[in-house]
């Protein structure tokens, strides 16, 4: 990505930056727009080139940030009313990392309210359009960001993933999307969804920004026990010549839109050419993945999402005769319908009674999900798949129909429980001018040459 | 299985959530189906099967018992309260 120097200045790409910002406003993908703070910043940065001084690997880029990363930089509400009015004095160890090499954030993006999703219409304040067909969703939860990135606003945009939250809409917006394997960039100073499963990631237009992006972020941090130790940047180089790649049967049917089982074709074909070679994988338990997924995840959010209660930030409903019809009153108005479900399926899943044959089933399920993973990468290097069984679809073509909503994360999700990376690579569009995007998946830890590895899918 | 309305009932109160009537009945409807979704996961065999809770390799992460600084003081951590009393976060009544 271009960075500030002599020739170009960082207040004009600053600039540029949110002009687009505001030409593009129909679309909906910002809920703050940071333009006092990130001009002052591009200011600084100039001066320091003009001055001689050293700049950092990203001087002067703007950026769009994902409404659930912690910055004093406008409110941080995670697009949900019972964050409303908060402002952090903490910042993310992400956005830190980002901003210490001269990264400029020009605005927040819409998202599913605390990422519950997968079309960014569960926002407060209102849904984001496909960059691509404004009737169709931008997918989520980080819908804003993608689509933020697909317009060419920014260089890149910062999402989280707990089930396919960056790499479904990237698909459905035609942009490189990349969850990390779990643990890889802290989660401090990010709304927390599901613990176990969410992952810090990345949106961008090509494989080599997000290898830096990445090697800027990565690494263990104190205030997160669970990151580790750093791998990305010590990672050995794998040959990219004569890899075996695998491709999951178990995805391959008509379920899966004509277009996306096309562009999959079209690839392994592209692959084969190249001599890599290719392994046909049979997985039966991924199916299951999604039950799994929707039990042990809401778990955790009944679980994470129990500190909103309006005592100490955000929201607080008004007229509330003691405390706890201030925590119920609270909690009802500022949650959206979608935050209610989750949590109401995490305490069901969690209560006495159904732990065993809910919650305890999933984690079971998990393990068996895990090894399946182990036992196709003792067979294949990387496996290719669809990201989802459709393209973007229209607005509110799925609003009323949670389960429908959830059976696109099929393809998703599984990685999740798994912990292993998974990056869209854009592959085309269907015969109407619709974004699709492939999944390549690798075992944990093999994220940079992941990366690598997704550029023998351009084609020539 | 079945849900029952009081079972709704119980989970909004469990949730700390106070539902109107409609509510009840839009998020039960929800809920059932969901619920019927994830029980297909009985189909599955786990009789063997241990447990994955996380999947981070995770070991006992220790550092030395020492106060250290953290990244938000008293003052501003207090200024983002609805409603603040000597000090102290004010809320109604308790009991």
């Amino acid at each position: 990505m271009k960075i500030a120097d002599k020739n170009i200045s960082a207040e004009k790409m600053v600039r540029e930056a949110l002009d687009k910002a505001k030409k593009y406003s129909g679309y909906n993908i910002f809920t703050f727009l940071n333009e006092e703070n990130a001009i002052k910043k591009a200011r600084e940065i100039d001066e320091k080139i003009a001055r001689g001084e050293e700049v950092g690997r990203l001087a002067g880029v703007p950026y769009a940030l994902k409404d659930n990363f912690l910055s004093p930089d406008g409110q941080t509400t995670a697009s949900a009313h019972i964050l409303e009015g908060f402002v952090s004095p903490v910042t993310a160890t992400a956005v830190k990392k980002l901003e210490d090499e001269g990264a400029i954030m020009i605005g927040r993006t819409n998202m599913d309210a605390f990422a519950h999703g997968s079309s960014t219409e569960n926002s407060y304040y209102g849904p984001t359009s496909n960059a691509h067909d404004c009737e169709r969703v931008a997918g989520g939860s980080s819908g804003g960001s993608a689509v933020a990135v697909a317009l060419g606003i920014v260089e890149f945009a910062t999402g989280t993933d707990t089930g396919g939250s960056i790499r479904q809409p990237a698909s459905f917006n035609g942009v490189y999307g990349l969850k990390p394997t779990y643990g890889t960039i802290s989660r401090y100073g990010v709304v927390a969804m599901a613990s176990s499963t969410d992952c810090i990631g990345f949106f961008t237009k090509t494989p080599d920004d997000m290898d830096l992006l990445m090697e800027v972020t990565s690494g263990q941090d104190p205030k997160d026990m669970t990151t580790l130790p750093d791998y990305y940047n010590n990672t050995k180089g794998m040959p990219t010549e004569g890899a075996k790649i695998g491709v999951i049967k178990d995805f391959d049917n008509n379920s899966v839109h004509p277009g996306i089982r096309k562009a999959l074709a079209q690839k392994v074909e592209l692959l084969k050419s190249k001599g890599h070679e290719i392994v046909e994988l049979t997985m039966p338990v991924l199916k299951y993945a999604l039950a799994a997924y929707y039990i042990i995840v809401p778990a955790e959010i009944a679980s994470n999402l129990s500190r909103y209660d309006g005592v100490r930030y955000g929201f607080r409903a008004k007229g509330s005769e003691d405390l706890d019809a201030l925590y119920k009153n609270t909690r009802s108005e500022g949650f959206m319908p979608e935050n209610k479900r989750r949590i109401m399926i995490g305490n069901f899943v969690l209560s006495s009674g159904f732990y065993d044959a809910y919650f305890l089933k999933a984690a079971k399920a998990r393990t068996l999900i895990v090894q399946e993973y182990e036992k196709a990468f003792e067979r294949c290097d990387y496996i290719l798949s669809p990201v989802t069984p459709n393209p973007a679809f229209k607005l509110g073509e799925k609003t009323d129909d949670p389960v429908d909503m959830y059976l696109g994360d099929i393809m998703t999700v599984p990685l999740n429980l798994a912990g292993i990376p998974g990056l869209t690579v854009p592959a085309g569009k269907t015969e109407s001018g619709l974004a699709i995007g492939l999944q390549l998946v690798g075992p944990r830890r093999s994220d940079k040459n992941l990366i690598r590895f997704s550029k023998e899918l351009q084609d020539e | 299985m079945e849900i029952t309305r009081e079972d709704i009932v119980h989970l909004a109160d469990l949730s700390d959530f106070a539902l109107c009537d409609t509510e009840i009945d839009s998020l039960g409807s929800d809920l059932k189906g969901i619920i019927g979704y994830i029980s297909q996961l009985e189909e599955l065999d786990t009789a063997v099967i241990e447990p994955t809770y996380q999947v981070f390799e995770m070991e006992n992460v220790w550092r030395s018992d020492e106060a250290i600084p953290q990244d938000a003081n008293r003052e501003q951590l207090l200024a983002l309260a609805k409603e603040e009393k000597d000090n102290q976060v004010k809320v109604p009544k308790v009991l």
